[in-house]
């Protein structure tokens, strides 16, 4: 069935067609919108799952751990300093091996205020062990929601995931999504069935204390397992999807119009679509230029970028958002994936879009333009179109 | 691709109508983009909102900057807004006011029309006396001025979308569409 819907309204849906079982959120500007599309569908009778009205994010991550350890399928949704204040929820969702499922609105962090697109906030949480989608349309929140339950439940993996929507370029952005029928989305996904679960006629101790000589490393390495079969099981997820629903996304890394490129720009979120606009005009021109999209964050697509390099003279690497002290987290990444190869392309970053700034045609014509100079020696990252104050 | 480009106040519906005229344009078939630009989200604060059109699927995710055709829902902010910035030849420029195109002072174009939509909002008990909701009724005088949807498929998007008040707003958009004026004959 199509429908126009914004990124906020497709993650409600994403959530309902998933059949989550409980859900707990938290409102926030730009998310708001997901958390009362979900009410609608309740107070509706579309939409059978348990709501818990929270008083904070970190009370919200709390009660969708405390769900899935008892074995409820569950989801939430938050953004910018919502995300921060779970962090350390965050941390205790991976470590429980509790498959929570959650939409984060890529939003800039305070201070200066800023409801705008920036993905500072969920890159700050890269080490806390969650899988990482970054959606670029509607139809893709969709899309992802249903697969990252395959992954995260997958016995293999046992890992909660993000999933992330640039603010207001997708969240506000009203676009058709073709909503898959439920019963097959239902023999897709299957119910969450744990191996181990709460249950107070099996009674078991979950996030115990473990001395240095216990089991705490080895609970570390488990999770670092569990984020390596995710590579291969997203990958898996999302070609089964493709073969059933007619749409798939590439896995971690969506290469497009890659085969001949020179130059490869690399980016996540809403900017994609700008900038497969632009390599349009640029390959009418004559410039060979393709795109590879981050779509997975975490685990990081590695073997993804160390295949791509072999054919490519340089890597294009544009960030929306920034370690201070450092580079953006795709930039230094990307450079640390291709380190082991003898042979490996010019790397170049770019900061661009910070704090919600447009990405135009232009923006991304400029870059390429400025990428495709002869090497200058000059290795750091560039900020975009920085504004500069007036005497 | 056909691009729009809203100019209202907090309340009055920008976002909206510009949802509506994108829900419109899918009921003819067509590729469709709609989404809002806050400044800040409060009553009264100037808005923007963008809708896309297009026969193929719709890939820039950017605010408009060189609009087909621009709506103006509040007069006063023709004053201090650059409504026509960036406004493409032939465009036209859609204003809820009860001045007539060449009363508005707008020079340099000459596609102007103008409808009383907040008078056609009142009249149809939409929003509050004080602070109508003029969305629905300016979009009867886009489909009219511009063509770019057709009235029927407006008024089935205001009848299937709205959240209230369904006939009512069709009305009015069935009102505007007749009531608009236009600096020359449509």
């Amino acid at each position: 069935m199509k429908l126009v819907l914004s990124g906020n309204e497709a993650a409600a849906y994403g959530a309902m067609l998933a059949r989550a079982e409980v859900i707990s959120a938290y409102p926030i500007t730009p998310q708001t919108k997901i958390v009362e599309k979900i009410a609608d569908l309740i107070a509706d009778g579309r939409f059978k799952t348990e709501f818990i009205k929270v008083e904070s994010e970190h009370s919200a991550m709390a009660a969708c751990i405390s769900a899935s350890l008892v074995g409820a399928r569950t989801f939430t949704a938050t953004s910018s300093q919502g995300l921060l204040l779970m962090h350390e929820m965050l941390h205790w969702a991976s470590g429980s091996r509790t498959p929570v499922v959650m939409v984060n609105i890529n939003r800039a962090v305070a201070p200066p205020w800023s409801v705008w697109a920036d993905q500072t906030d969920s890159i700050a949480q890269r080490d806390t062990g969650w899988i990482q989608y970054y959606c670029e349309s509607c139809q893709e929140v969709v899309d992802t929601i249903m697969q990252a339950y395959r992954v995260c439940e997958d016995p293999r993996v046992l890992l909660p995931a993000m999933l992330s929507e640039d603010a207001f370029f997708l969240s506000h952005t009203s676009e058709i999504v073709d909503l898959p029928p439920q019963e097959e989305l239902d023999a897709f996904l299957g119910t969450y069935e744990p191996d181990v679960r709460l249950d107070i006629d099996n009674p078991r101790s979950f996030g115990s204390l473990s001395m240095p000589h216990q089991w705490y490393p080895e609970f570390r390495y488990k999770i670092q397992e569990g984020m390596e079969h995710a590579v291969e099981a997203i990958e898996r997820v999302d070609r089964e999807y493709g073969s059933l629903f007619g749409r798939s996304y590439g896995g971690l890394l969506d290469l497009y119009r890659c085969e001949d490129a020179d130059t490869v720009i690399v980016a996540a979120g809403s900017m994609c679509s700008t900038i497969r606009a632009a390599i349009e005009e640029l390959r009418s021109e004559g410039v060979k230029v393709g795109m590879a999209r981050i779509r997975v964050f975490r685990p990081f697509p590695t073997e993804a970028f160390r295949a791509l390099a072999k054919d490519v003279r340089s890597l294009v690497v544009l960030d929306r958002s920034f370690s201070m002290g450092s580079e953006g987290a795709f930039f230094s990444e990307v450079k640390a994936a291709l380190y082991p190869l003898s042979d490996r392309p010019d790397v170049r970053g770019f900061a661009v879009g910070i704090g919600g700034r447009d990405i135009t045609i232009e923006t991304i014509r400029s870059i390429i333009t400025d990428s495709l100079r002869p090497d200058t020696g000059i290795t750091a990252q560039k900020w975009v179109g920085l504004r500069r104050c007036e005497e | 691709m056909i691009e729009i480009r809203f100019h209202g106040r907090g309340g009055q519906g920008s976002v909206i109508g510009a949802q509506l005229l994108a829900e419109a344009a899918f009921r003819e078939g067509k590729f469709v983009q709609a989404f809002p630009y806050f400044g800040v989200e409060r009553r009264g604060a100037p808005v923007s909102a963008f809708t896309r059109i297009s026969t193929t699927p719709i890939l820039t995710r950017t605010n408009i900057y060189t609009p087909d055709h621009v709506v103006v829902l509040d007069p006063t902010l023709v004053e201090f807004v650059n409504i026509t910035e960036g406004l493409r030849e032939g465009g036209w420029v859609i204003v809820n006011t009860r001045k007539s195109p060449d009363a508005l002072g707008i020079a340099g174009h000459s596609n102007i029309a103008t409808v009383d939509a907040t008078g056609i909002a009142r009249s149809h008990g939409l929003g509050s006396k004080a602070a109508p909701i003029v969305n629905t009724s300016i979009l009867g005088a886009v489909a009219r001025a511009t063509s770019v949807v057709g009235l029927d498929s407006l008024l089935a998007a205001i009848r299937e979308k709205v959240p209230s008040r369904r006939e009512e707003n069709a009305a009015a958009a069935k009102d505007a569409y007749e009531a608009l004026m236009t600096g020359g004959a449509l």
